[in-house]
């Protein structure tokens, strides 16, 4: 059935003539319950958002019009089907609506609370149009696939019989695992490499427990071992195993979603003091090593005045954890204005809330230290704002004299990492572009090397989660077909 | 989970480990270190891969005993299991014949400078070996240093054992006596420190093994930072060796303090949850 056909169906004409479109768009957006600010930045492990109730979630999906032409599915990098799951929503069908996301998105609950909506889904709506709220569209899928899993009713996808056929998966994150179900569900025997000890990527090291729970990346990952994936930590292919290795064990196809792992400093003076780090050191201390934690070996620093360079999610992330592990001042650098920041919209109102300090078109240049060595003081240049910049945003020029003086004891680098050179370096004749990134056919993910296919930030730099699984997904049906050619070929030529 | 098959005291704090780690045993080379970690809660650190047995797919890891991690992997005793290990990692030693090589090893350099010895020799180097510590008590690995030395020399700060003196006098002693083609150091950052003063002034290329404070080891993190030669280098995928007379020592020594504080309470508490007395 297609798009036009299914909107067509009796239960979605019913429902759209229950209510007019006029009564839809003016009841208010809903607002996601959440966490007490002040309470909350004292808390590392509860999550900020709370989650809808039944009520109002049924209520929030009232609003959506069931467009003829849903422009918000062309936001959404996956094409989710999504006036079809909101509708199952707004009859009280959850189940159903979570069957809807699961056939275009492998990690609905993950996305549905870090998907940047306002420049996806939500940005496309109709009612933006209309200068109305968009549909909290993230809210609602966060909702289904909560709901589903919540209720231990989670659907399980149908298996096609075991072809036999080996495959590997070099790194755990949202582009292997993506991609290792959907290798799972057409039949193939897939093992997941991971170099870190726990399963997950970014998901599990990066982002935090207050806006993802590590419990639900589990259940996402305890889903694919119920359907025969294996996964097998502290392997790194490249060192532990090389892609040779894997051709000898019989792997037949690799997918690579190695990520982009490598933090960038900015190599000015000081930089090196002790107490300044890279928020991937800072958060895989307190997510990956649960460091902040009496009974965990690893130490943190935790610092009273924590500067944190940079305006992405990364940035936010740290912020918000060095806020929760005591920092009295925690504070954001930036060297744009806060227009310009590249975080989701709601981690920045967030951290505003929880009383982090904004200190925009201000960049670093220096830092200063004591006799130990440790960073006590940094000289910011003021910027403001110039002409465009090739991605569009007004580029930031410096003030010609104007510096300012600010006293930390920490400052966390976030800003951006380049893609991991493990892979790229250790198979010979695979193309790489001059930014490090494995070079793929876009439509088919695959690289040049026939049996080697790859996605996420290996392929794109950093980028997000749901690109990552929009990669995973679109390479496991592209080497299906490959292998399915090329043993018809072969069967051919017998 | 790899299993440990055998465990041998060298001294009070120093252990031997055979460990079961198929894939390793057959992937690493010498200089090439691995990430271990013991318990859910234990902290990744590195350890440099002292031997390998391929046929028995072990490793072997020298151990000492420094603050709490390390000491929880020497506790553990043959049958036990490591919660986690991963590697090799890092760059393998460049070993060809150099001619006269020194390798100078101070505390707990000596074990990671075993492999790279028994390398040294087997490629056809003279290989001048010496150990240095506080005092005789402190000496490790001399007979199977011996092994895979023509000569090893021993410095105790207070003469217990062997001659008295510093590293640095040791190497010196060698530099006047023959022509040194290269030395290698590892050992504590300020000894590596004086050690390449020493060399630079002879003109000896001097490698050092570099032992910064890691978290991940894979290139993912820059806890291991230091300057070589002006520019940022991570240890744990640039080196672990680099040109010592390229290296910041003093700034790598600062970031190795960065710690201490922290590292220092946890062994307290450790040893008062113990029952030793702190
Ligand atoms: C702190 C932080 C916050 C973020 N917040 C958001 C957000 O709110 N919304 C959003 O959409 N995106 C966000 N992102 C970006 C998003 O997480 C990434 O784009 C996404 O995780 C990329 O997925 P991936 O599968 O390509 O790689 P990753 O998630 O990076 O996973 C790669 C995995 O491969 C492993 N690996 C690497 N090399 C090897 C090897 N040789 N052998 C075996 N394993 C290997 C790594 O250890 C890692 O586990 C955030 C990123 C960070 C760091
Ligand atoms: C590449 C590499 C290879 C190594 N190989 C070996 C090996 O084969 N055998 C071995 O016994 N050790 C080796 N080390 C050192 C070992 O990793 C440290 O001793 C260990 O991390 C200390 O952890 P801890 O929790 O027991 O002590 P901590 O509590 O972390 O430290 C206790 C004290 O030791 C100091 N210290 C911390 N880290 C180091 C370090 N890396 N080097 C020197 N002093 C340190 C601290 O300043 C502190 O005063 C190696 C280090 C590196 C980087
Ligand atoms: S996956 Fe992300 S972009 Fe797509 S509909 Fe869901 S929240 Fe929106
Ligand atoms: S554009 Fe907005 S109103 Fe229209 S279908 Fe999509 S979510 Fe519903
Ligand atoms: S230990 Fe993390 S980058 Fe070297």
């Amino acid at each position: 059935m297609d798009i036009a056909e299914e909107r067509a169906q009796e239960w979605r004409v019913n429902l759209r003539n229950q209510m007019k479109a006029k009564e839809r768009t003016d009841i208010p957006r809903v607002h996601m319950p959440e966490l007490d600010p002040v309470y909350r930045s004292h808390t590392r492990l509860e999550e900020v958002n709370l989650g809808l109730t039944p009520e109002m979630a049924m209520q929030e999906a009232k609003r959506c019009l069931d467009c003829a032409n849903p422009t918000c599915m062309q936001g959404c990098p996956v094409g989710i089907y999504i006036p079809k799951f909101v509708k199952q929503i707004e009859t009280g069908d959850f189940g159903g609506a979570a069957k809807t996301l699961k056939e275009t998105s492998a990690l609905p609950a993950v996305c549905g609370r870090v998907c940047p909506q306002e420049k996806q889904c939500e940005s496309q709506c109709i009612h933006t149009k209309m200068k109305k709220e968009a549909v909290a569209i993230g809210h609602l899928e966060r909702f289904a696939a909560d709901y589903e899993r919540e209720s231990g009713n989670i659907s399980v996808p149908e298996i096609a019989p075991s072809n036999g056929i080996k495959i590997a998966v070099v790194g755990s994150g949202p582009a292997g695992l993506s991609f290792a179900g959907d290798m799972a569900k057409y039949g193939y025997d897939v093992t997941v490499f991971e170099a870190l000890h726990e399963i997950g990527g970014v998901l599990k090291y990066g982002i935090p427990e207050f806006r993802l729970p590590n419990a639900i990346v589990d259940v996402e990952i305890n889903n694919l071992r119920a359907i025969g994936v294996k996964f097998i930590n502290n392997c790194i292919v490249g060192k532990t195993l090389t892609i040779n290795d894997l051709k000898q064990d019989g792997f037949q196809g690799i997918f690579v979603g190695s990520g982009a792992g490598l933090p960038r400093f900015m190599n000015i003076q000081g930089e090196n003091l002790v107490g300044i780090m890279s928020s991937n050191e800072y958060l895989t201390r307190v997510n990956l090593m649960d460091a902040a934690s009496e009974d965990s070996d690893t130490p943190v620093f935790m610092g009273k005045k924590v500067a944190v360079i940079g305006g992405g999610n990364t940035a936010m992330d740290s912020v918000r954890t060095a806020r929760r592990l005591g920092a009295e001042r925690a504070m954001i650098v930036y060297r744009r204005s806060e227009e310009e920041m590249p975080a989701r919209l709601e981690e920045v109102k967030h951290a505003k809330e929880e009383g982090i300090e904004f200190m925009t078109l201000r960049n670093p240049v220096k830092y200063i230290g004591n006799e130990q060595g440790r960073v006590t003081q940094m000289i910011l240049q003021v910027m403001e704002l110039g002409e465009p910049d090739a991605s569009g945003r007004r580029s930031p020029v410096e003030v010609p004299g104007k510096t300012e003086t600010l006293d930390v004891d920490e400052v966390i680098v976030s800003v951006g990492v380049s893609p991991n050179p493990l892979i790229p370096h250790s198979v010979e004749g695979l193309e790489v572009t001059k930014w490090g990134t494995i070079a793929v056919n876009n439509d088919t993910m695959q690289t040049d090397i026939p049996m080697i296919f790859a996605g996420g930030d290996i392929v794109r730099g950093g980028a997000t989660v749901i690109l990552a699984m929009g990669d995973g997904r679109k390479a496991a049906a592209s080497m299906h077909k490959w292998i399915q050619n090329r043993d018809q070929l072969v069967a051919d030529n017998c | 989970m790899n299993k440990i098959i055998s465990k041998e005291y060298f001294s009070d704090n120093v252990v031997k480990l055979e460990v079961e780690a198929p894939l390793i045993a057959k992937s690493r080379k010498a200089g090439h270190f691995v990430m271990v970690k013991v318990g859910e809660k234990g902290e990744r650190i590195p350890l440099t891969i002292a031997d390998a047995d391929q046929q028995k797919g072990t490793i072997t890891l020298v151990v000492q005993k420094m603050g709490v991690s390390s000491t929880k992997l020497c506790d553990l005793n043959e049958g036990d299991f490591i919660t986690d290990m991963v590697g090799p990692l890092g760059k393998a030693t460049h070993i060809e014949n150099f001619g006269t090589v020194v390798c100078a090893c101070g505390g707990v350099g000596t074990a990671p400078m075993l492999p790279i010895a028994a390398a040294l020799k087997k490629a056809g180097n003279k290989v001048v070996t010496i150990i240095a510590a506080r005092t005789k008590e402190l000496i490790i690995l001399e007979e199977q240093m011996r092994q895979h030395s023509d000569e090893v020399i021993i410095m105790t700060d207070d003469g217990s054992y062997g001659n008295k003196g510093l590293v640095t006098n040791g190497i010196e002693d060698v530099i006047k006596r023959e022509k040194v083609d290269l030395c290698v150091t590892i050992g504590p950052a300020i000894m590596m420190k004086f050690v390449s003063l020493l060399t630079k002034k002879y003109n000896i290329p001097t490698v050092a093994s570099l032992n910064t404070i890691m978290v991940d080891g894979t290139g993912m993190c820059g806890a291991c930072r230091v300057t070589v030669g002006g520019k940022t280098k991570f240890v744990c995928v640039d080196g672990p060796e680099f040109d010592a007379h390229q290296v910041d020592f003093d700034e790598m020594l600062m970031r190795l303090g960065g710690y201490k504080d922290i590292e220092r309470e946890e062994l307290e508490k450790m040893k008062c949850a113990s029952g030793a007395r702190p």
